[in-house]
C-alpha cells in the first residue's frame, strides 16, 4: 500500500474543504497538506447552491439582528456562542471571497448587493444570481491553485480514518481510477464531504452527497449530533426534487394553491402584503412554509397533477422576464429544460423536497470533535450554529467561516505534535483493506444494491418526513435495521478494479444505512416539535423542560444507535415563542422594550 | 402509466481495460417516461442490468459539468437531454471524443485539469487591497466584461467537440482559454501581460481553426470561440507591439 505523509488531510473538497485547505497554506506554507475528494473539487455539491450567502452589509443591519434571526430560526437550539462568532465573521469571509474574485452582483454604483431571504430581518443574503454556490465554489478551487502546498487527491475515496494513542491520524483512501489503496497520514484530519439527504427519496441533492464523513466520524465513536433535524426546502421539482432557490421568493415569487390563494397567510405569516416583507408569508422560515404545503395537500387544495403529484405553484411571472434573466438565470433555464415551462409565462409547478442536514459530527466552536486531531466542518458538522431550522444563506457562510476556524487550529495541531507511529496506522489500513477486497471479491449475494437504497429513501421519507409520528418512525428504525441485516447479503456485479463504482456505491449504501439509522432513531426519542422536527401524535408543542438539548447519536456496531442528550449553549437569547408575519414583529417590538 | 410502457433502446459504448481489447456496443431495452434524461436511462441500466456500467454524475441539472458524454455523436451533458427526444430511435451514448477512454463513458480529464492550473486561473491583484479596505468597486462595465466568461462548469464538451484538440492534445483549448480570459478582463486582476504569454505560446491560442463548434456545443453559453478569437488578436497585437517596442526599448 502507497504511504502520503502529510500533516493535515481534508477528506472533501467542497466549499468548506477547500476553504480549510486555504486556510492551512496561508497560516503555514511549510505544511504539507493532503486534500482527498471523491469527485473532481468543482463537481462538489456546493456547487449546486443557488441563493447566496448570509453576512450583515447594509447600515440599517446589524450583528444583533443576524444573530436573532438564526437563533429563532433555529428554534432556540443553536449554540448562540458560534452564533455570535459566526455573525461577526460572515462579512469578513465574504469580503474574502470578493478579493479572491467572486463574480457576487453588484448594484449600480458597483459595491456588492444584497437580496432578501427567508427568516432574515434584513436584506443581507450576498448573491452571484443564482449561481452563489457554483461562482463560490469555482472561485476557491481556482484559488487554491496558487499554493503549492496543498496536494489533491481528486476522485479518491475515502473509507476509513486511522486512530492510534486516542488521536485521529490518518485516512485510507481508494483511488477510483486504479481500484488501488493507499493511507495518508496525517496529524490533523479535516472532514468536510457534506451532508446526507440522499438517504431520502425525493431530494435537492446530487449523488454524491451521501454522508461519508458523518458516517465515518460516526463509527470511530464521535457523536452525530441534532440528525432529526432534516430540512425539506418548500419549493422544489415534482419528482426530480431538483431545487427552486429561495431567492425566488426573496425577489418576489409567491406561493398559491389550487384556488390561487397565498395560502401561507393561513399558517401565521400574514398578512399578505403587495411587496415582499422580510419574514413575512413566502420570506418566511423554509419548516414553516413546508409544513403549510403538508397542511394544504391535507386540505385538498394543493394541484392534483397526473404525473407530478401534489403540488402547489411558484408564480414568478409578475417579475417579468427581463428581470427574470437577471436575477434567475439558472431558475429560468431549469424551467425551460426540465419542465418546458417560460416562468415569465406559466406559474411553476413545486412542492418541497429534502435539502439539507442541520446535524452533523459534533465538534466544538474550534470545530474541534471529541476524537483529538478530527476535525469538521460545513454541512457534515454539527458546529451548532442551525439549530432545529436552518435559514437559507446560513450555510454557505458557514463553509468560509468555519472552514477557515478549522483550517488555522488543524494546523496549529499538526505543528504541536511529532508524527504517528506509520507500523501500527499501516496495520489498521490494511485491516480495512482487506475487509472491502472482501466486500468486492465476494460472490452469491443476492440483494441488489439499488432495492435497498429505494427501500431505505422510501421508508425515510414515510417515517422521516415533514410531519412525523411515533408509529410510522418505529416502522422506518425497524426497516433500517432490516436493511442492516440484508446489506450482509449484497450483490456487486462487477469485480474489476479501475472505476469500479458498483463496489463504491455499495460502500456509500453501507454509510447511508447508518447515517439514516442515526436520524431516525434520534427522532423517535424527541417527544417534542421544534423546527424541523414535527410531530402530530400528541407531541405537537416545543418543551424547553425536557428537549431543550442536542440529540447526540452514538454509534452501536452491529445495533440500533445509543441516543444521549446534551446541553445547549444559551448567551444572550431566552427561549421565546418562535412567530412570524405581524405577530413576529409585535414580539420583535416587545422585545425592544424590554432591552430598553 | 402509459408512458412507462415505452421502450427505448440504448445502445453504450463499452470498455473495461482489464478486460476488453476494444470498446464495444451493447444495447439496453430501456422503459421510460417523458421526464427521463439520458443520464437516467443509463442510471436504469445500472441499477436494472449491470451494476459495471461506469459514468460520472452528480447533480442532475446542469450545474456540476460531470456527465457530459457523446449522444448520437454530439457532446452534451446528458442529465438535460432527454430520452423522448430521440424516441422511437435508437440512442447512441459513448465517452466523450477526443479524451482517452478509462471505463465505458469515464474519460481521463487529467490532462484538462492540467490545464486549467497552467493559466493561473485566480487574481492576482493590480492594487492588493485588505480586508478592511471592503470589497473592490467594480462598474456594471467592468462587470459585464468579464462575467459570461465565469459561467463554465469545466463539462469539457467544448474538448469533445474541438477537432483541433483532437489533433493536438497539447492545444491548451476552448475551456482554460476562456478562464484565462476570464481573469485578464476581471479589473481586480493585474497579471493578464504574465498569461499572455501562454495565450501566445506553442500551444495556445494559434492552434484554433476557428471551427466554432465548441461555443455550438456549450450548455452554459460561455462562447470559449469569442474568447480564442480575441485573444488571437490580442497577441498579435502584443507581438508587433514587442516588434515595434524591443526589450529594453523606451516604453
Amino acid at each position: 500500500m502507497e504511504i502520503f505523509k502529510a500533516d493535515v488531510v481534508i477528506v472533501g473538497g467542497g466549499g468548506a474543504g477547500l476553504r480549510a485547505a486555504i486556510a492551512v497554506a496561508e497560516t503555514d506554507p511549510s505544511l504539507k497538506i493532503a486534500l482527498v475528494s471523491k469527485v473532481y473539487p468543482m463537481r462538489s455539491h456546493t456547487v449546486a447552491a443557488e441563493g447566496g450567502a448570509a453576512g450583515v452589509k447594509k447600515p440599517t443591519d446589524s450583528y444583533e439582528y443576524h444573530f436573532h434571526d438564526t437563533v429563532g430560526g433555529g428554534d432556540w437550539l443553536c449554540e448562540q456562542d458560534v452564533v455570535e462568532y459566526f455573525v461577526r465573521q460572515a462579512p469578513i469571509e465574504l469580503t474574502q471571497l470578493e478579493h479572491w474574485g467572486c463574480p457576487w452582483s453588484r448594484t449600480a454604483d458597483g459595491h456588492v448587493n444584497v437580496r432578501a431571504f427567508g427568516g432574515m430581518k434584513i436584506e443581507r443574503t450576498w448573491f452571484a444570481a443564482d449561481k452563489s454556490g457554483f461562482h463560490i465554489l469555482h472561485t476557491l478551487f481556482q484559488t487554491s491553485m496558487k499554493y503549492p502546498s496543498i496536494k489533491r487527491f481528486d476522485e479518491h475515496f475515502c473509507v476509513d480514518l486511522l486512530e492510534d494513542e486516542g488521536r485521529c491520524q490518518g485516512v485510507v483512501v481508494i483511488e477510483m481510477g486504479t481500484g488501488e489503496f493507499s493511507m495518508i497520514e496525517a496529524r490533523s484530519v479535516i472532514i468536510a464531504t457534506g451532508g446526507a439527504g440522499r438517504v431520502f427519496r425525493e431530494s435537492t441533492l446530487g449523488g454524491i452527497v451521501t454522508g461519508d464523513g458523518m458516517a465515518l466520524a460516526y463509527r470511530h465513536g464521535v457523536a452525530l449530533r441534532d440528525m432529526e433535524f432534516v430540512q425539506y426546502h418548500p419549493t422544489c421539482m415534482p419528482v426530480t426534487g431538483l431545487l427552486f432557490t429561495e431567492a425566488c421568493r426573496g425577489e418576489g415569487g409567491i406561493l398559491v394553491n389550487k384556488d390561487g390563494y397565498r395560502y401561507l397567510q393561513d399558517y401565521g405569516l400574514g398578512p399578505v402584503s403587495d411587496k415582499p416583507k422580510n419574514k413575512y408569508m413566502e420570506l418566511g422560515p423554509r419548516d414553516r412554509l413546508s409544513q403549510a404545503f403538508y397542511f394544504e395537500q391535507q386540505k385538498g387544495r394543493t394541484i392534483e397533477h397526473p404525473r407530478l403529484g401534489s403540488v402547489v405553484h411558484l408564480d414568478l411571472r409578475h417579475l417579468g422576464e427581463a428581470y427574470l434573466h437577471e436575477r434567475l438565470p439558472l431558475i429560468y433555464e431549469m424551467a425551460e429544460t426540465f419542465m418546458g415551462l417560460d416562468p415569465a409565462k406559466d406559474p411553476i409547478p413545486i412542492r418541497p423536497a429534502v435539502h439539507y442536514t442541520m446535524g452533523g459530527i459534533k465538534v466544538d466552536g474550534n470545530c474541534a470533535a471529541s476524537l483529538k486531531g478530527l476535525y469538521a466542518i460545513g454541512e457534515c458538522a454539527s458546529v451548532g450554529i442551525h439549530g432545529a431550522n436552518r435559514l437559507g444563506s446560513n450555510s454557505l457562510t458557514e463553509l468560509l467561516v468555519f472552514g477557515k476556524v478549522a483550517g488555522v487550529d488543524a494546523a496549529r495541531n499538526a505543528k504541536s505534535l511529532a508524527p504517528g507511529k506509520s507500523a501500527s496506522l499501516l496495520k489498521q489500513a490494511e485491516a480495512t483493506e482487506q475487509r472491502l477486497m472482501a466486500l468486492k471479491t465476494k460472490t452469491g449475494g443476492t440483494e441488489k444494491i439499488a432495492v435497498i437504497r429505494k427501500e431505505m429513501a422510501q421508508s425515510m421519507e414515510d417515517g422521516c418526513g415533514i410531519y412525523r409520528m411515533a408509529n410510522t418512525m418505529q416502522a422506518t428504525c425497524d426497516k433500517l435495521s432490516e436493511l442492516r441485516e440484508r446489506f450482509k447479503n449484497i450483490s456487486i456485479d462487477d469485480k474489476s478494479s479501475v472505476w469500479n463504482t458498483d463496489w463504491l456505491t455499495a460502500v456509500e449504501l453501507d454509510y447511508q444505512l447508518d447515517v439514516a439509522q442515526s436520524m431516525a432513531h434520534s427522532a423517535i426519542r424527541r417527544k417534542e416539535s421544534r423546527g424541523a422536527h414535527q410531530r402530530l401524535d400528541g407531541f405537537e408543542l416545543r418543551d424547553d423542560v425536557n428537549y431543550l438539548k442536542h440529540s447526540e447519536a452514538y454509534y452501536v456496531a452491529g445495533d440500533e444507535p445509543r441516543i444521549a442528550y446534551g446541553d445547549v449553549k444559551i448567551t444572550t437569547s431566552q427561549p421565546a415563542e418562535r412567530v412570524y408575519g405581524a405577530a413576529g414583529e409585535k414580539a420583535d417590538q416587545e422585545r425592544k422594550g424590554s432591552h430598553a | 402509466m402509459p408512458d412507462s410502457q415505452r421502450i427505448i433502446e440504448i445502445e453504450v459504448l463499452r470498455y473495461n481495460p482489464e478486460s476488453d481489447k476494444e470498446p464495444h456496443l451493447e444495447v439496453y431495452k430501456v422503459p421510460f417516461s417523458d421526464d427521463m434524461s439520458v443520464l437516467q436511462g443509463a442510471q436504469y441500466i445500472k441499477d436494472h442490468f449491470d451494476g459495471s456500467l461506469t459514468f460520472r454524475w452528480s447533480c442532475r441539472m446542469a450545474i456540476c459539468g460531470s456527465c457530459g458524454m457523446m449522444i448520437n455523436g454530439i457532446p452534451k451533458l446528458s442529465c438535460e437531454t432527454f430520452l423522448r427526444d430521440y424516441f422511437p430511435n435508437r440512442i447512441r451514448i459513448e465517452a466523450m471524443a477526443n479524451f482517452p477512454i478509462e471505463k465505458d463513458l469515464v474519460v481521463d480529464l487529467s490532462g484538462f485539469i492540467e490545464k486549467l492550473e497552467s493559466i493561473q486561473p485566480y487574481i492576482i491583484p493590480r492594487e492588493p487591497r485588505s480586508l478592511d479596505q471592503g470589497e473592490y468597486i467594480q462598474s456594471p462595465e467592468q462587470f459585464n466584461a468579464y462575467i459570461q466568461f465565469t459561467s463554465c462548469i469545466n463539462c469539457t464538451l467544448c474538448y469533445a467537440a474541438c477537432p483541433q484538440f483532437g489533433l493536438n492534445p497539447d492545444f491548451i483549448g476552448p475551456a482554460a482559454i476562456a478562464l484565462l480570459h476570464r481573469y485578464n478582463m476581471d479589473s481586480r486582476d493585474g497579471a493578464a501581460a504574465e498569461r499572455m504569454e501562454l495565450v501566445a505560446a506553442e500551444e495556445g491560442v494559434f492552434n484554433c481553426s476557428a471551427v466554432g463548434y465548441c461555443s455550438e456545443v456549450c450548455p452554459k453559453h460561455v462562447d470559449p470561440a469569442n474568447a480564442v478569437n480575441i485573444n488571437k488578436t490580442n497577441a498579435a497585437k502584443d507581438y508587433f507591439l514587442r516588434f515595434l517596442s524591443p526589450k529594453g526599448g523606451s516604453k
